[in-house]
């Protein structure tokens, strides 16, 4: 009976989310269509992160390296012939990548699969690590692909980045990614991989005594993770059209935790509702950051402003949040020995 | 000849920039070995310091040398400020939580600069005492080269005395070796806690000045890079040990510039040269060249 | 059944267990006592893959013909031989449910693979209501099947402790090693405990080893018991034999 409940629920939900999308692309204008489109982008974001840092227990802040793959790989498969001509003005492109030009659903896969190979790659010798190594050896790997994409002038076009790729991410992919998202990740945590992830989030030593693989499972929550950022990725530069290195700083990292933290760790609802709130939150206080004009009186924005906010927002739930766990949590820590 | 002088020259400069590091990793390392967290608003304290020198030059009356001195004392209660509202609160809570409000801090930071400072770049004043150039030997030297090194050298000394022979240095080391025990003995955790963070963002600032008298573009996110490369340093010369840090720290500065020294093709890639050296010290030894292992009790 | 033989374990400096042997049988439940810190957990350790032994040897044949050396394998491939175990100071998923934590304990047996569950694929689907049904089943031999949806943290200690074994007993071991089973337990509650384990022996047939400082526990249950002291094995014999040691009494009792 209460599966059955919760299929309606899910149902009534995805008809709604159809329907709003309907609804939105006739009304709304395109500045709005465009921030409906980044929040479905950021859902995918936030729920990749989640799988990885809150269900699994790694903090990896390898994100905006892992979506730099993705979005490099849609806009080359993508990208027409004579446009690619156009932009590798500086050195031409590699040779083997000249002529194509592929579709978007098959570039948008291989945007995921190349992340997450990469994925694999870099986790598996560093998943080992423990929190904050893991966090710095996954940051430091996020800031070798950015360098390493500035360098490589015939792969990637370097500092100049790439302009024209094709504009292909409407509300239906963007939300379409983030609903098939919704759904992988919810129900790969019901089944046995999913609950393993929780152990070794709970506590490693008795998941590994539980004959849980710390590797295998680490190493493929991180998989999946990479695939769904890189996908994401691929969305991102389809929406906006024009990528560069730069775009993928730890900035975008940290604007994808800041919506794991608020939607809560772990949680997949949570993380829904927070991507959405956080994105168009950004978007609604642009005025912190710009001039705006109110015809009798002009307000003058403060650049950095909005960033001050949302880090406030960020240590402010973190702490709030905290005082909330703590008294249960006591006692679970780790205790530290030296040998 | 000429290629032992320009060998030369490529040495002072790396032994420079490692001066640096070690400088800010210091801060890292002292912060670490007792609250097991990495402080990742470190390099922007960092920056907060070069910014609070150059408006005490810039737009107060006094001295330059006074100026030097009281910037990184103000730095060092920011430090403490930083502690008290970000991190204390949070003491004894998983580490994935300390470490997020430690990047919404680092996060903060940077934007209070942009706001406050502005994102235009400054020119740091730095003073005629120390910008001058001698030439030795066919190679001309700027002196700031030969003073960052000498001031690392004598704060390290001093560092090492207040560490092993002062009271309140003891009772760091105590807290950093066994915190649970150190507390029982009546050791006030708090107050040692606030002097790490002092001393540790005093550095910084100090490391700050410096930086900014060889590089004297100042912009509220350069302590980011910076900061990220001393914290390798840390972790390469092994988490919690000072001696440590400052090994890893010549090691990084001295890489560096000898591989955009010798292998100018990379030169592309330097930003990531310490990030490939962490992965390599962190798969092969991640307690670091001087660090003690750290295991998890069963 | 598990063979220890010549076991050295030694930390830096601290040796933790210095040329221990043993030997359990199949069907036998054996005890391993000692004062604190006498290296008994550590034993427990080494035998589940958490250390690697300075020095020795550990066989496992569960049935006695193919012969399993554990010395360096990952604690989760000797999960996955058949060697289950608990832990002396409760190591559950504290976040998770009653229930999840039993099941979680099938996991090493699940045969699908991941993208089978994520498509809930028809053979899936029926393995994981088997499993369900098994983890319920286990509950309710513990009696902790009202309690199946709580958090596993916000259990009393004595239903922890029991929501251990019952984990542990998800992953169908041939050898359980149980570390300190009735710590914090009273009379009553260890009375039940006594009659559980002698109960999933049979049940499950399972060999079990045990560490226990309630020498009752110990002394009734037991077929076989270890002493140890400071890293060395001082006595080996049956409950009455190890009742009348003088060592032993020595050992316990400080003198000496």
């Amino acid at each position: 009976m209460r599966e059955k409940s919760k299929t309606h629920v899910t149902l009534i939900i995805l008809a709604l989310t159809i329907l709003g999308l309907f609804l939105a692309n006739r009304f709304l204008d395109a500045y709005q269509v465009r921030i409906i489109n980044l929040s479905g982008i950021y859902v995918t974001l936030g729920l990749s992160m989640n799988l990885i840092n809150g269900m699994t227990g790694m903090f990896s802040l390898g994100h905006a390296g892992f979506m730099a793959i993705g979005a490099y790989t849609v806009g080359i498969l993508t990208m027409p012939v004579s446009m690619k001509e156009m932009n590798f003005f500086m050195q031409p492109i590699v040779p083997f990548l000249a002529q194509v030009e592929w579709g978007f659903l098959p570039a948008l896969f291989a945007a995921g699969l190349i992340a997450a190979f990469f994925g694999v790659l870099i986790g598996a010798p560093v998943l080992r690590l423990t929190d904050d190594y893991l966090a710095i050896a996954t940051l430091g790997f996020a800031e070798i692909i950015r360098v390493v994409f500035t360098n490589t002038q015939s792969l990637t076009n370097g500092a100049l980045g790439l302009k024209g790729i094709p504009n292909y991410t409407n509300t239906w992919w963007s939300w379409g990614v983030a609903l098939i998202t919704i759904w992988f990740i919810s129900f790969l945590m019901k089944g046995t991989y999913g609950k393993a992830f929780l152990a070794i989030r709970e506590d490693e030593v008795a998941a590994r005594a539980m004959g849980i693989s710390l590797f295998k499972h680490k190493v493929m929550s991180f998989a999946f993770g990479c695939f769904f950022a890189g996908v994401a990725g691929g969305l991102m530069a389809a929406l906006l059209g024009t990528i560069d290195p730069n775009m993928f700083r730890i900035t975008l990292t940290f604007n994808i935790l800041l919506i794991v933290v608020l939607g809560g760790l772990g949680k997949i609802g949570g993380t829904v509702i927070s991507a959405v709130i956080v994105t168009v939150m950004m978007e609604a206080l642009r005025f912190l950051d710009e001039s705006i004009d109110l015809g009798f009186v002009q307000l003058k924005g403060i650049p950095g402003m909005r960033m001050v906010v949302f880090s406030i927002i960020l240590i402010f739930a973190v702490i709030v949040r905290e005082k909330g766990l703590l008294k249960r949590a006591k006692g679970r820590e780790l205790t530290y020995v030296k040998n | 000849m000429g290629d032992v002088s320009i060998f030369l020259q490529h040495l002072t400069n790396g032994i420079s920039l490692g001066s640096l590091y070690a400088l800010i990793a210091i801060g890292y390392t002292m912060v670490y070995g007792i609250l097991r967290l990495i402080n990742f608003a470190h390099g922007d304290i960092f920056m907060l310091g070069v910014y609070l020198t150059y408006y005490g030059v810039v737009y107060t009356a006094l001295p330059w040398w006074l100026v030097f001195l009281l910037a990184p004392v103000l730095t060092g209660l920011i430090g403490i400020l930083l502690e008290r509202v970000a991190y204390k609160p949070l003491r004894g809570s998983a580490r994935i939580t300390i470490l997020i409000s430690a990047i919404g801090a680092s996060f903060l930071l940077q934007n209070l600069g942009i706001v406050i400072f502005g994102g235009r770049p400054r020119a740091f004043p730095v003073p005629q005492m120390l910008n001058r150039v001698i030439r030795l030997g066919g190679v001309s030297i700027n002196i700031v080269t030969f003073i960052i090194p000498a001031v690392t050298i004598l704060l390290l000394i001093a560092l090492t005395y207040f560490t092993t022979r002062t009271k309140t240095g003891l009772a760091m080391r105590a807290l950093s070796k066994d915190y649970e025990t150190a507390s029982l003995m009546g050791i006030d955790i708090n107050k040692i806690i606030s002097i790490t963070f002092f001393m540790g963002s005093f550095l910084a600032a100090i490391g700050g000045i410096l930086w900014g008298s060889r590089y004297p573009q100042l912009m509220p996110l350069m302590g980011s890079m910076p900061g990220l490369k001393s914290f390798i340093a840390a972790v390469v010369g092994g988490i919690g040990n000072i001696t440590g840090a400052v090994m890893g720290g010549f090691i990084l500065g001295l890489g560096e510039i000898m591989l955009v020294a010798f292998l100018p093709r990379l030169s592309g890639y330097r930003d990531a040269f310490a990030f490939v050296l962490l992965i390599i010290i962190l798969l092969v030894k991640p307690s670091g060249l001087m660090g003690d292992k750290v295991t998890e009790k069963v | 059944m598990l063979k220890i033989e010549n076991l050295h374990m030694r930390f830096g400096g601290v040796v933790a267990c210095n040329n221990f042997n043993a030997e359990i049988e199949k069907g036998q439940i054996v005890g391993l006592i000692g004062p604190n810190g006498a290296g008994k957990t550590t034993i427990f350790n080494v035998i589940t893959g958490v250390y690697r032994p300075t020095a020795g040897q550990i066989i496992f044949s569960p049935t006695g013909k193919e012969q399993h050396p554990l010395a360096g394998l990952s604690p989760d491939t000797i999960a996955k031989l058949g060697v289950c175990r608990t832990f002396q100071n409760i190591r559950l998923f504290g976040e998770l449910s009653v229930l999840e934590n039993v099941f979680i304990g099938n996991h090493l047996r699940v045969k699908s693979d991941v993208f089978s569950t994520v498509l809930r694929l028809p053979h899936y689907v029926a393995e994981e209501k088997k499993l369900y049904e098994k983890s319920l089943y286990l509950l309710e031999k513990i009696g902790l099947q009202d309690t199946r949806d709580e958090k596993a943290s916000s259990l009393p200690y004595g239903m922890q402790r029991r929501l251990e074994i019952a984990r542990a007993l998800a992953t169908n071991p041939t050898l359980l090693l149980l570390d300190e089973p009735a710590a914090g337990m009273n009379p009553q509650e260890t009375r039940e405990l006594i009659q559980f384990i002698r109960e999933i022996k049979q049940e499950f047939d399972l060999t079990i080893f045990l560490i226990e400082h309630h020498m009752d526990v110990i002394m009734e249950i037991s077929e076989k018991i270890y002493v140890l002291d400071h890293g060395v094995l001082i006595a080996e014999g049956n409950p009455h034999e190890i009742q009348s040691n003088e060592k032993v009494v020595e050992a316990y009792l400080g003198v000496g």
